[in-house]
């Protein structure tokens, strides 16, 4: 009896699934790898993290003490407010710039230009998003912050500042919040650029051609019509983009000024962002004997994280619903 | 002679008279217009001819063919660690990522095919410095791997993963229906639709986006700072346990040095890197367009 068993087939499309399932897997298991690394540091910092000005590695020569049954650095202390703020305000920042930049430049691609110009203007735009963002820190540090400090802060401080307090001096030396918002918002303004002028143009022409036989003019119906039509798409873009502002590291690293423990009282003071005090912190950090010092930054990392995880979720979400998948 | 009364000239019906308003505001809006757009190429341009201008007489025969010296010397480790780093990123990106954009239009109806889209979307949205980090925890210190070429190139793959799925089912989903279903005719197995019609089919633009998440990663810094370290000289074929320069470290970390040298060195570098990736953005773009037509 010579039973044959059947060979035991695998639709081709599970290998396939196994395969490209490392992709969303890489999203859990660094959420994962993350919560674990900043666990001891949650523990020892409590919600404290969040509200105080305090990042402090402790006396590195003293030996380790236990709190809470957690071994630490003497007057070791991990408060991030500071961070959260700076991160906040420049992206928002870079939001408010972009956002009046990108989408004016948008109608002027998909109205004011067509043929070759149009092409080549919206490639120009979009290699702005090219850049890499430690040559737009580069730009910035020789030539932006030169500018801004000597020309164009003086300036702001004796018009703006005389009616709003947050542009009156001390103006420092060109790094700060400001500086950095107006390079954030150069790095997303290709995003909301790129997306509004792809909509505008795929725009039915039947709207076009009814707002004009009721006499409007072209900038009529783009700013009465079709820009009112693009709403929902607008919002999502602009939440990508803060998204995007947010995780920014290179170029916030090298014109921020990087602030320890201070709150901007001003729009030009320095800042430091979750991001760029990844980035500057983590050496400093690697001489923490107890390891504290990574657990905590690992921390900074997962809030991060989360935080751009739920703008970007909320984005795609909006994007979702208003039909654009961008 | 009796004379016809005149005709009176028609009135302008009064739709068509723009008030003064409208037209100032439609000017401005058009000035604002002209304005941002020209606001945001001059900065383009600037950054560019600044990179240019101070980059190319920074750059001589020395640039390539000596290693770093301190702040001094040339740029080959850093050049071809940068080339090393993102080639071995695309190799391993480049299955997954195309696995995972065959899977997503083929089989990306399901709820599992939703939930990874969506996961992929967010993973777009994940900063580069935690990833960074991540590397850094667990590849660097979990493995043991210490600064090595293996640790960036990886973090860079994950970097790199959802734009090349991304594009890759954007590619294949404008592959049209009668293709497969002509190919399903004749009775081809699955496995030989996707690699002998559907991925040739979609080669231009699957090749597009492979070009675009290279110059991604090329001008990438932060996921490296703290996975592929940095190294004074040439990688030497180890994959672990030694640091591998490349470009983006030097522009960061030489421009903020006292000294001419490491001023030139940045400069070059900056040079390097702006230039690679402008021309990959380029011909990335070129090559969509024509085929395109």
């Amino acid at each position: 009896m010579n039973k044959v068993m059947p060979p035991i087939r695998f639709p081709f499309s599970w290998g396939l699934g196994a395969v490209a399932a490392l992709l969303p897997l890489s999203l859990i298991v660094i959420i994962i790898f993350l919560l674990q690394a900043a666990w001891p540091a949650i523990a020892f910092n409590g919600w404290g993290f969040l509200i105080h000005n305090s990042w402090n590695l402790g006396n590195m020569y003293a030996d380790p003490i236990t709190v809470r049954g957690i071994e630490v650095l003497p007057r070791a202390n991990y408060g991030v407010l500071f961070l959260i703020v700076g991160t906040l305000l420049t992206s928002l920042i870079a939001l408010a710039l972009a956002l009046p930049i990108g989408v004016y430049a948008a109608i002027f691609l998909a109205e004011g230009l067509r043929g070759w110009p149009r092409i080549v203007g919206s490639f120009l735009v979009e290699l702005l998003a090219a850049v890499p963002s430690v040559v737009y820190g580069l730009w910035g540090y020789l030539v932006l912050i030169p500018f801004l400090g000597k020309h164009v802060f003086p300036w702001l401080a004796h018009t703006l500042g005389v009616v709003l307090p947050i542009f009156r001096g001390p103006i420092g030396g060109g790094y700060g919040l400001l500086t950095a918002g107006i390079i954030l918002a150069l790095m997303v303004v290709p995003l909301i650029t790129a997306s509004l002028r792809d909509a505008m143009v795929a725009t039915s022409p039947a709207l076009r051609e009814a707002g004009m036989s009721m006499g409007a003019s072209r900038m009529e119906v783009m700013r009465r019509i079709i820009l009112p039509g693009q709403k929902p798409l607008l919002i999502g873009v602009a939440i990508l983009a803060l998204g995007r502002a947010l995780g920014e590291t290179m170029a916030v690293l090298m014109v921020s000024g990087n602030a320890l423990n201070s709150l901007p009282s001003n729009i030009y003071d320095p800042v430091s962002t979750m991001a760029s005090f990844i980035a500057s912190q983590l050496d400093s950090a690697m001489q923490d004997p107890t390891g504290m010092a990574v657990h905590a930054l690992a921390e900074v990392a997962l809030l991060l994280m989360l935080i751009s995880v739920l703008v970007n979720a909320a984005a795609r979400g909006l994007l979702w619903l208003s039909g654009n998948r961008t | 002679m009796n004379e016809s009364p005149p005709i009176k000239a028609a009135k302008k019906p009064r739709a068509f008279v723009i008030s003064p308003l409208r037209r100032l505001v439609d000017a401005l809006s058009w000035g604002l217009a002209a304005l941002s757009f020209a606001v945001l190429i001059f900065a383009l341009l600037h950054i560019l001819v600044y990179v240019f201008m101070n980059g190319l007489p920074a750059i001589n025969l020395k640039i390539f063919t000596e290693d770093t010296i301190g702040i001094a010397g040339g740029l080959r480790n850093a050049l071809l660690g940068s080339l090393v780093l993102s080639a071995f990123a695309l190799l391993i990106a480049v299955p997954i990522g195309v696995s995972a954009g065959v899977y997503l239009s083929e089989h990306g109806e399901g709820w599992v095919g939703k939930i990874s889209r969506f996961l992929s979307d967010v993973l777009v949205g994940v900063p580069s410095i935690v990833l960074g980090y991540f590397g850094y925890i667990v590849l660097v210190i979990g493995f043991g791997w210490k600064f090595s070429l293996l640790a960036g190139a990886i973090t860079l793959a994950i970097l790199m993963l959802p734009y090349i799925a991304r594009t890759s089912e954007m590619a294949l989903r404008a592959v049209p229906q009668e293709l497969r279903e002509a190919a399903y005719g004749l009775g081809c197995p699955e496995w030989r639709i996707i690699g002998q019609v559907l991925l040739p089919a979609a080669r231009i633009p699957i090749l597009t986006g492979l070009l675009m998440a290279l110059a991604i990663a090329l001008g990438e810094t932060a996921p490296l700072l703290y996975t592929a370290g940095w190294s004074n000289y040439l990688w030497t074929g180890h994959f672990t346990h030694e640091g591998v320069g490349y470009l983006t470290y030097v522009i960061w970390s030489f421009i903020g040095e006292p000294y001419q040298s490491a001023h030139q060195l940045a400069y070059a570098a900056a040079f390097l890197i702006t230039f690679m990736v402008l021309i990959i953005n380029i011909s990335a773009r070129l090559l969509i367009f024509k085929w395109r037509r």
